[in-house]
């Protein structure tokens, strides 16, 4: 499963003015791994995924995505894939309209998005509400459209940000299945889940006040004990 | 660039269902029209004195109904996080303020095409030298928008944003509002064209500079 190495983080350090996020993470990532980036609140996981995703520049360090560096990295922005709480979707566009408009920035060629399109609905359960705007749509069904939404290009990267705030059991269920649908798919989610994040995943990064105080294989026999031991703690960041 | 001409797309289609925007735009300008033509009812009999004050009163509408559109442009962007979802798309950051500003001006656009002729009916005026009225109306209205739509996205997510727009975009456009109003109003009055180039000409360097600096730094305008 292993082949090319996805993500290369190098010293990355992220300040907020006097609040240090990020302390130095290094990190590697090779294609295929499904890493759960698990911590208390305020141990710099949400800042991670976001330089991840370019919406963050790092305050010092260097990131390497798919080999590209820095500030090219327009370059490979259709091959990241980004699925958070907020669910990145137009509220008076129709779910067809959504995906579309996200697959034509994507530079996706009509006839492939559209059938794209169609096929994706029906993957996430939404085939008979395609024409409706996502506005009366459920807490659910908005999450498994922006799902749609996230994979509409087709990314070999697939960072997700608490994906399943404020879903039910089945929502959730059918959203497990989809996110293992595609093994090829590397996936970096960063969840609270503790549960969801050693059935789903095979990496855990453990965090803390914006280090990565442990790196362990999901079937590790101490895994969890440490994400319990840090997840229970109050967390925090390191200031000035 | 030409990517990012989806989101002006997908905001005028979003518009249309809506109508947020435009309708309190349009409201916005009547009403003001409304009232001046009763505050100023005495000069009405008179085309000489309407055009005295019919540069005013229209600058008036324009920059405050722009002011009401460019409050809510970038707020479809901000609901749902969708502002975060186009900076992770492979375009060019500044293709989205570009979709903006063209999203707005069209909406400004309008907004005067209904406008004039309302000002005509209400103040009883027959407009002279339309064409070049309009073009200075063009200029004026976008670099009125250029400034706006960057202070908007710079403004967006800041507490109480919607009050600090129009404090921070008033001063910032009064370059162009000045040669706007004054080419207008001289226009209105009869004015040669020609002894009013140097108005006209210092809109076109305003829009062409605040055009050119505006798609150069909104990428750190939007940078978090």
């Amino acid at each position: 499963m292993m082949g090319e190495t996805v993500l290369i983080a190098e010293d990355i350090f992220r300040d907020y003015g006097c609040l240090h996020a990020l302390n130095g993470i290094n990190l590697r990532v090779e294609e295929g791994e499904f890493i759960a980036i698990i911590g208390p609140n305020g141990a710099g996981k949400s800042s991670l995924l976001k330089i991840f995703t370019s919406l963050l520049s790092p305050t010092k360090g260097t990131l390497q995505i798919f080999g590209t560096k820095g500030n090219d990295r327009e370059d490979v922005q259709d091959r990241i894939g980004m699925l958070s709480h907020d669910t990145f979707l137009y509220d008076n566009l129709t779910a067809r309209e959504n995906l579309l408009f996200f697959g034509k920035l994507y530079g996706m060629e009509h006839a492939a998005l559209a059938e794209r399109c169609d096929y994706l609905i029906r993957k996430v359960g939404l085939w008979k509400r395609a024409e409706d705007p996502v506005k009366n749509f459920s807490r659910g069904m908005k999450q498994r459209l922006s799902f749609a939404r996230a994979i509409i290009h087709d990314p070999s990267l697939l960072l997700l940000d608490e994906p399943y705030t404020g879903l039910d059991m089945n929502a959730s269920s059918l959203m497990e299945n989809l996110l293992m649908e595609n093994p090829a798919v590397t996936k970096i989610m960063v969840t609270h889940d503790l549960d969801k994040a050693f059935r789903l995943c095979s990496r855990l990064l453990i965090m803390e006040a914006g280090n990565i105080v442990h790196d362990v294989a999901a079937n590790d026999p101490n895994a969890r004990n440490f994400a319990e031991a840090i997840c229970s703690s109050s967390g925090g960041q390191f200031k000035c | 660039m030409l990517k990012g001409l989806n989101i002006a797309f997908k905001d005028l289609k979003i518009e249309s269902r809506a109508r947020e925007i435009f309708i309190s735009m349009v409201v916005f300008s009547l009403l003001v029209l409304i009232i001046f033509s009763i505050a100023f009812s005495d000069l009405l009999s008179s085309a000489s004195k309407t055009a005295t004050v019919a540069s005013g009163v229209l600058w008036i509408c324009f920059i405050f109904a722009g002011t009401l559109g460019l409050n809510r442009t970038f707020a479809t962007e901000v609901q749902n996080g969708c502002m975060d979802a186009l900076k992770m798309c492979p375009i060019p950051r500044n293709s989205i303020y570009l979709s903006k500003v063209i999203f707005v001006f069209l909406l400004m656009l309008l907004v005067e095409i209904i406008t004039i002729p309302m000002f005509s009916v209400l103040f009883n005026y027959q407009f002279t030298g339309i064409i070049w009225v309009g073009i200075v109306i063009l200029l004026g209205s976008f670099g009125f928008v250029v400034v706006g739509c960057l202070i908007s996205a710079l403004v967006i997510r800041a507490r109480a944003g919607e009050m600090l727009l129009p404090v921070l975009l008033l001063p910032l456009s009064l370059p162009v509002i000045i040669p706007a109003v004054s080419a207008t109003s001289g226009l209105l009055r009869g004015e040669d064209i020609f002894s009013l180039m140097s108005y006209i000409r210092l809109l076109v360097v305003y829009d062409f500079v605040f055009f050119a600096v505006s798609m150069l730094v909104f990428e750190y305008v939007v940078e978090d």
